[in-house]
């Protein structure tokens, strides 16, 4: 299908993207890397009066870090955390999952601060910016402000932004020599938006255990879906390969069934998903990198 | 009805001046407007890959990206990247393979297949099946799609290993 009509601006400033969401409140839509919102464009499941194109905002495609987070501006491409160094070096998690993020010709024009602001619940980057304790640096009229990714999801497609205001950069901290992580998700076919997935971030204890646990899902509900009961089981009880298994029967998040996979489907899913995620920490954990 | 918008772009070399509507895609642009049949519509919402174009250089999927919003841009289809660099190899492997029938999803194949070749030349079969699983074939089975690119691939690197340039 085709897009409705609608009227089309390439911002030249923030203050031009302000001035017209000020003008056209919800009939505008931001059009970043446009890889989602055309293609419900083009289904008809949203017909905006005006896109507010903010590709032309070269402030908005940094990525360096500063001071002590790794900032990624709003319209830096999935591709381009694929291939950056700099990421790979300070927040390796994200270059691990950049490539499982729908299709190249997608990740080429694809952003950030795009699926991020969309807040797809089964969508990676919403997951890692909770799992990595990201901060969400929006703008509007009023000026900027920080806001953790914990406080930013708030339901389905529901954030904390405020009308009138964007997204222009993400704040991620920079991997630490006692940083750990893993990432995995079940697709039907690579690409595809997983069934489950789940990230875990933290740190190396003294005694050489897991702890400052997170672990995040995604695919399970209406925003990314922390396993709080296993993150605090893990900061009493250490986690070995042995006992991998049984924090993964310990998961109790409540995904919600969708037209694939039952809700009963999906919590086995996540088990699984959750138990080879904590087996392959608790191998890296015995076997400490040398080097 | 929404403004037509001026947009100046180069597609295949050649510098376009128009107008178009803002709700056009460019591929529907590419195919309607500049008669470049190459450029083919399939599912229209960035899942089969039958409309890849390049973009600056870099593949996209033809249907989610606007015309308005490819302004002062330079489009490549297959008209204007077949026949050289990685293309002639790949389009010689594709015939020799017999890696297409009907023919609708080759044009993207073939793009996505020379991003392949030009940004991951060590590729496993496995690897190249990974990054081809952006573009749908419903006639091959996509045996002899992966067979022809990995053809490609390993006779890049046997002149490479051979000494022998590009």
């Amino acid at each position: 299908m085709k897009a409705p009509e609608f009227d089309y601006v390439r911002a030249r400033s923030l203050e031009e993207v302000f001035a017209l969401l000020d003008e056209y409140g919800d009939e505008a839509r931001i059009l970043a890397g446009g890889q989602t919102l055309l293609a419900t464009m083009n289904m008809r499941l949203s017909e905006p009066q005006i896109l507010v194109d903010i590709g032309g905002l070269s402030a908005l495609k940094q990525l360096s870090v500063v001071g002590d987070v790794l900032r990624i501006g709003a319209m830096v491409t999935h591709a381009e955390i694929e291939d950056s160094t700099v990421v790979r070096e300070h927040a390796p998690l994200l270059s691990e999952v950049a490539p499982l993020v729908a299709h190249r010709a997608i990740r080429n024009l694809g952003t950030f601060g795009g699926s991020i602001a969309f807040a797809d619940p089964a969508a990676e980057w919403p997951c890692i910016l909770v799992a990595m304790k990201g901060v969400v640096i929006a703008q509007g009229v009023e000026g900027q402000r920080g806001i953790p990714a914990d406080e930013f999801f708030i339901d389905l497609y529901t954030t904390a932004l405020r009308p009138g205001e964007i997204i222009v950069a993400l704040d991620l901290p920079l991997k630490g020599p006692k940083s750990i992580y893993a990432f995995d998700e079940l697709t039907r076919r690579h690409g595809d938006y997983a069934i489950v997935g789940a990230a875990i971030t933290g740190g190396v204890s003294e005694e050489g255990f897991l702890k400052d646990a997170r672990i995040v899902f995604l695919g399970t509900g209406n925003k990314p879906d922390r396993a709080h009961a296993v993150e605090q089981q893990l900061e009493t009880t250490p986690l070995t390969r042995a006992t991998a298994a049984t924090f993964a029967r310990a998961l109790d998040i409540s995904p919600g069934g969708d037209l694939y996979n039952s809700a009963e489907t999906k919590l086995h899913l996540a088990r699984v998903t959750l138990e080879r995620l904590l087996s392959k920490l608790a191998q890296t954990l015995e076997v400490p990198e040398h080097g | 009805m929404a403004e037509r918008q001026s947009i100046r772009l180069v597609v295949n070399g050649k510098s376009v001046t128009t107008t178009v509507e803002p709700r056009m895609h460019l591929i529907d642009f590419l195919r309607d407007e500049l008669q470049i049949k190459g450029a083919r519509v399939g599912c229209e919402h960035g899942v089969c890959g039958a409309c890849t174009v390049r973009l600056n250089g870099q593949m996209v999927r033809g249907c989610l990206v606007l015309a308005v919003g490819a302004a002062n841009c330079t489009v490549e289809t297959l008209e204007g990247a077949s026949d050289r660099g990685d293309l002639a190899a790949l389009q010689a492997a594709f015939h020799a393979r017999n890696a297409l029938q009907c023919g609708f999803c080759t044009a993207g194949m073939l793009l996505a297949a020379a991003e392949l070749i030009a940004t991951r030349p060590d590729s496993s079969r496995e690897e190249i099946r990974e990054f081809m699983s952006g573009n749908y074939c419903r006639c091959t089975g996509y045996q002899a799609i992966v067979d022809a690119i990995e053809d490609v691939l390993s006779a890049r690197s046997a002149s490479v290993a051979g000494g022998q340039k590009c």
